[in-house]
C-alpha cells in the first residue's frame, strides 16, 4: 500500500517535470549543468589587423596585394581536457563557416561543454567526406550546398574549405590583376587529392576552465600570411588562381600552419 | 504476496520508463521539424490537414537494384506534382527565358533535340551535350563526368551556371517563395510553405525519379510482354550487341556506370572528362557510359555531341576507334583498335538500337508540361 502511494507520488512529480521540461529547450536527461566556450578568431596578415579591400600586405616572395574575400570552414571540433580526456563537440553542431566579411561568423559558441579544465583544442579545416556525401537535408546553415556564400563546388560535388581572393598588380591582367585561390577536395573515390587537414592547438600555460556561469572566450589568430608562406612557397605570379588541382595540397599544407592560440579573454 | 509486489512494482517502473520514452520522443518531434521525412499528421491544428498521397517508384522487373536512398526522399504525389513545375519553370533562369524542360526535352528522351552542345540563356553555349534524362534513381553520379554524387544537389548547377539558367541558387528560392502558387504546394508536398534548398531540391527529384523508361520493344520482349515482337534483324543486332557493346552498355539500363574512353580522338573543347573530377592521369579522356535507351530520340551523340546519326556513332566503333594510354581495352581485343562489324551487322546492330525507344515514355502525359 505505502510503496504504491510513493510510486504513485513518484510518477506524479515525474509527469509534471517531464511536461514542463518539454517545454523548454534543455533535454530533460542531458549530462548536468554544462558550460559553454567561446573561440573567437581573429584574421590577421602577419602582424597586421586583416581588412578586406584597404591594406596591402606582401608576401615572402614580394608581391603586394590587398584581400578582397576570405572564408574557411572549421569543423569536427575536439576539446582536450587536463586529464587528456577529450570532449568531442556533437557532430552536428560542429560545422562553422569563418568569413572575414561577416564579423558574427568569427565568434563561435561551444553549447553544453561539459564543465571542466581545459588544455586544448583540434579541429579540421574543411568538411568531412561524411558530412559531405550527407544527405542534403543534413547539410543547412553554412552548410547548405545553395546559400552558403560560394562555398560549394556544385560541377564537383564538394565544399570549398579555403577561399582567399584578392588583387595584385603581379597577376594576370587579362584576370582584372585578381587572383583566386579556392581549395577543396575530400578525397572521395578515386579522387586524387585530400585537402582536408587537422589543426591542433594548445593553450600553452593556460588551464582554461568552463563552468556553468563562466563562459571563457579564447581568441585564436589566423594568419592569412601562411596560405603564402608556408612550406612551399606560393608566388601570386606563379599560381594566380588554385582551384581543384594537384597544387592545391600545397596551398593546404601551408594554411594547415595558419592557425595559433592567443589568449584567453577576459570575460 | 511479496513476488505480487515486486511484479507490480516492476510493472509501474516498465510504465514509468516507457512512458518517459515516449515523451522522450514526443520532445523530439516537436523540435524543428525535419525537413524532409513527412512528419505525423498527429491531430488536425486548425490549419488543413498534411496528407500527401504516397507514390511507389517503379521498379522493373529486368532492372537491377535502385541506388537512390528512398527513404530519405519518399516520392508522394504532391511533391512529384511539385517537382514537375519547377522543372518545367523558366523562372528558374535569370531572365525567366530557360526552364530544365528547355534542354530536357520529353519527345527527346529528355536530351536537346538537335543540339550538339547545350544551349542556354541568350542563347549561350556550354561545352557539352545534354543527355537524355531516365531511370536516374539507378544512377550513382551525373553528369558526362560524374562530377555531382547526387541527384538532389544536380539542380544547383544548370541553375547557377551562367551560360545555362545563370541565377545565383538563393534567388531561385526567392523567386519561388514570392510566386503566389508554390508556398501552398510546398505546403502539400512538406508540411511547410517555407522554401527550403532541401525541400526544392527533393521536390526536383522526385519528379525526376518518376521518369522511368522500361516500356520500349526490347522491354516488352524481354519481359515477354504483348507487344515485345523483334524482327530477325533486331534479335540479330541484339546478339551483336550482347557480344561486342555490352560489356561498358551493361544490363538493361544499358551501362554499367563506369568512366571509359572509347576512342573518341580529342575534340577542339579537349575536353578530359573524368580527370577533371579525379586529377587521376588514369582517367583523362574517359566518359560515363551512358545508357542507349532512347538513343534514336536523343540525338546528336557523345558528349560534344559530335555525330548526329547512329550510323556515325557505329562507324566510329568500326573505323574511327583512336588508340591512346587510356583507350579502354575492351575496345583494343587483338591488339586492334574498334569493333569488327560487316555492314549487315552494323544495320542489324542500329535495328536493335531503335528497339530502346519508349513510346509510351516519351508521350507519358504525367511528365509532360501540362
Ligand atoms: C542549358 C541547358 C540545360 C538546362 C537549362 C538544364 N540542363 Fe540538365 N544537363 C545539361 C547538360 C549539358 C548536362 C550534362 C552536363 C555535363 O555532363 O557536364 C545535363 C545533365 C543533367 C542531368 C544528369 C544526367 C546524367 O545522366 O548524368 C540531370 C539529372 C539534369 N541535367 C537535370 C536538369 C534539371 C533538373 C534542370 C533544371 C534545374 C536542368 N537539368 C537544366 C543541360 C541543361
Ligand atoms: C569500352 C566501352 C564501350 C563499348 C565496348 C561500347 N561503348 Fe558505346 N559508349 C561508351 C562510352 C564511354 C560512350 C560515351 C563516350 C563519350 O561521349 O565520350 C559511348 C557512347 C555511345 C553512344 C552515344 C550515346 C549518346 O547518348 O550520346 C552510342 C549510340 C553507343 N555508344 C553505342 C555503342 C554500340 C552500338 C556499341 C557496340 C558496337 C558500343 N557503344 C560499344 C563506351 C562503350
Amino acid at each position: 500500500m505505502k510503496n504504491t502511494s510513493t510510486l504513485g507520488l513518484f510518477l506524479a512529480v515525474i509527469i509534471t517535470l517531464s511536461v514542463v521540461s518539454c517545454n523548454t529547450s534543455d533535454p530533460v536527461f542531458d549530462a548536468p549543468v554544462p558550460g559553454k566556450m567561446q573561440l573567437l578568431f581573429d584574421n590577421v596578415a602577419g602582424s597586421a589587423d586583416l581588412k578586406l579591400n584597404a591594406s596591402t600586405y606582401q608576401n615572402a616572395a614580394g608581391e603586394s596585394f590587398t584581400v578582397t574575400k576570405f572564408n574557411y570552414f572549421i569543423s569536427n571540433l575536439r576539446l582536450r581536457k587536463e586529464d587528456g580526456s577529450e570532449y568531442v563537440v556533437p557532430q552536428n553542431s560542429s560545422y562553422f563557416l569563418i568569413e572575414e566579411e561577416k564579423p558574427a561568423s568569427q565568434t563561435i559558441t561551444l553549447n553544453n561543454v561539459p564543465a571542466g579544465k581545459y588544455t586544448g583544442l583540434t579541429f579540421l579545416i574543411g568538411v568531412d567526406s561524411l558530412r559531405s556525401m550527407a544527405d542534403v537535408s543534413q547539410r543547412t546553415g553554412a552548410l547548405d550546398p545553395g546559400t552558403n556564400n560560394g562555398m560549394y563546388w556544385d560541377w564537383n560535388s564538394g565544399y570549398i574549405f579555403m577561399k582567399l581572393e584578392g588583387i595584385s598588380a603581379v597577376a594576370p591582367a587579362a584576370q582584372n590583376n585578381t587572383f583566386f585561390y579556392h581549395i577543396g577536395g575530400f578525397g572521395r573515390s578515386t579522387v586524387k587529392i585530400n585537402n582536408l587537414r587537422t589543426v591542433t592547438l594548445s593553450f600553452r600555460n593556460d588551464v582554461v576552465n568552463v563552468q556553468m556561469d563562466a563562459t571563457p572566450a579564447l581568441r585564436i589568430t589566423t594568419d592569412a600570411l601562411k596560405i603564402f608562406n608556408g612550406p612551399t612557397q606560393l608566388s601570386i605570379a606563379q599560381h594566380p588562381s588554385v582551384m581543384f588541382d594537384t597544387f592545391s595540397t600545397n596551398v593546404a599544407n601551408n594554411y594547415v600552419q595558419m592557425f595559433s592560440y592567443d589568449r584567453v579573454q577576459a570575460n | 504476496m511479496n513476488t505480487l509486489r515486486t511484479i507490480s512494482t516492476k510493472r509501474i517502473w516498465l510504465t514509468v520508463s516507457v512512458f518517459l520514452f515516449g515523451l522522450a520522443v514526443a520532445c523530439q518531434s516537436s523540435k524543428e521539424p525535419d525537413p524532409v521525412v513527412p512528419p505525423d499528421p498527429g491531430p488536425p491544428g486548425g490549419g488543413i490537414e498534411y496528407k500527401p498521397t504516397p507514390v511507389t517508384l517503379r521498379k522493373p522487373a529486368n532492372f537491377p537494384d535502385v541506388i537512390y536512398n528512398i527513404s530519405q526522399n519518399p516520392l508522394t504525389v504532391e511533391g512529384v506534382a511539385l517537382g514537375k513545375s519547377l522543372f518545367y519553370d523558366a523562372q528558374l533562369s535569370r531572365d525567366s527565358t530557360v526552364s530544365c524542360g528547355f534542354c530536357h526535352q520529353q519527345f527527346a528522351g529528355f536530351g536537346h533535340s538537335d543540339h550538339a552542345l547545350s544551349h542556354g540563356i541568350g542563347g549561350k553555349f556550354g561545352s557539352r551535350n545534354v543527355p537524355g534524362l531516365q531511370n536516374l534513381a539507378w544512377e550513382r553520379e551525373f553528369f558526362w563526368d560524374g562530377g555531382v554524387t547526387s541527384l538532389d544537389e544536380l539542380p544547383l548547377t544548370p541553375i547557377q551556371n551562367p551560360v545555362e539558367m545563370d541565377l545565383k541558387f538563393s534567388e531561385a528560392l526567392s523567386r519561388v517563395q514570392k510566386s503566389p502558387k508554390y508556398p501552398a504546394m510546398f505546403k502539400s508536398a512538406f508540411d511547410s510553405d517555407t522554401v527550403t534548398t532541401a525541400r526544392f531540391l527533393k521536390a526536383i527529384s522526385q519528379f525526376l525519379l518518376t521518369l522511368v523508361s522500361a516500356d520500349s520493344r526490347y522491354d516488352k520482349y524481354v519481359r515477354k510482354e504483348a507487344g515485345g515482337d523483334l524482327t530477325t534483324d533486331e534479335l540479330a543486332g541484339l546478339a551483336l550487341f550482347q557480344q561486342k557493346c555490352s560489356t561498358c552498355h551493361a544490363t538493361d539500363l544499358f551501362t554499367d556506370r563506369s568512366y571509359r574512353n572509347n576512342g573518341l580522338p580529342v575534340g577542339a573543347i579537349n575536353d578530359q572528362g573524368r580527370y577533371v573530377i579525379t586529377l587521376n592521369e588514369a582517367d583523362r579522356l574517359k566518359f560515363k557510359v551512358p545508357s542507349l535507351r532512347n538513343v534514336e530520340r536523343t540525338f546528336p551523340y557523345m558528349h560534344d555531341g559530335r555525330f548526329t546519326t547512329l550510323e556515325q556513332v557505329v562507324d566510329h566503333y568500326r573505323s574511327g576507334v583512336k588508340d591512346s594510354p587510356t583507350l579502354d581495352p575492351a575496345l583494343k581485343v587483338n591488339g586492334q583498335p574498334g569493333i569488327a562489324l560487316t555492314d549487315i551487322e552494323k544495320r542489324q546492330v542500329i535495328a536493335f538500337l531503335k528497339t530502346l525507344t519508349d513510346n509510351t515514355f516519351i508521350n507519358n502525359r504525367d511528365f509532360s508540361a501540362n
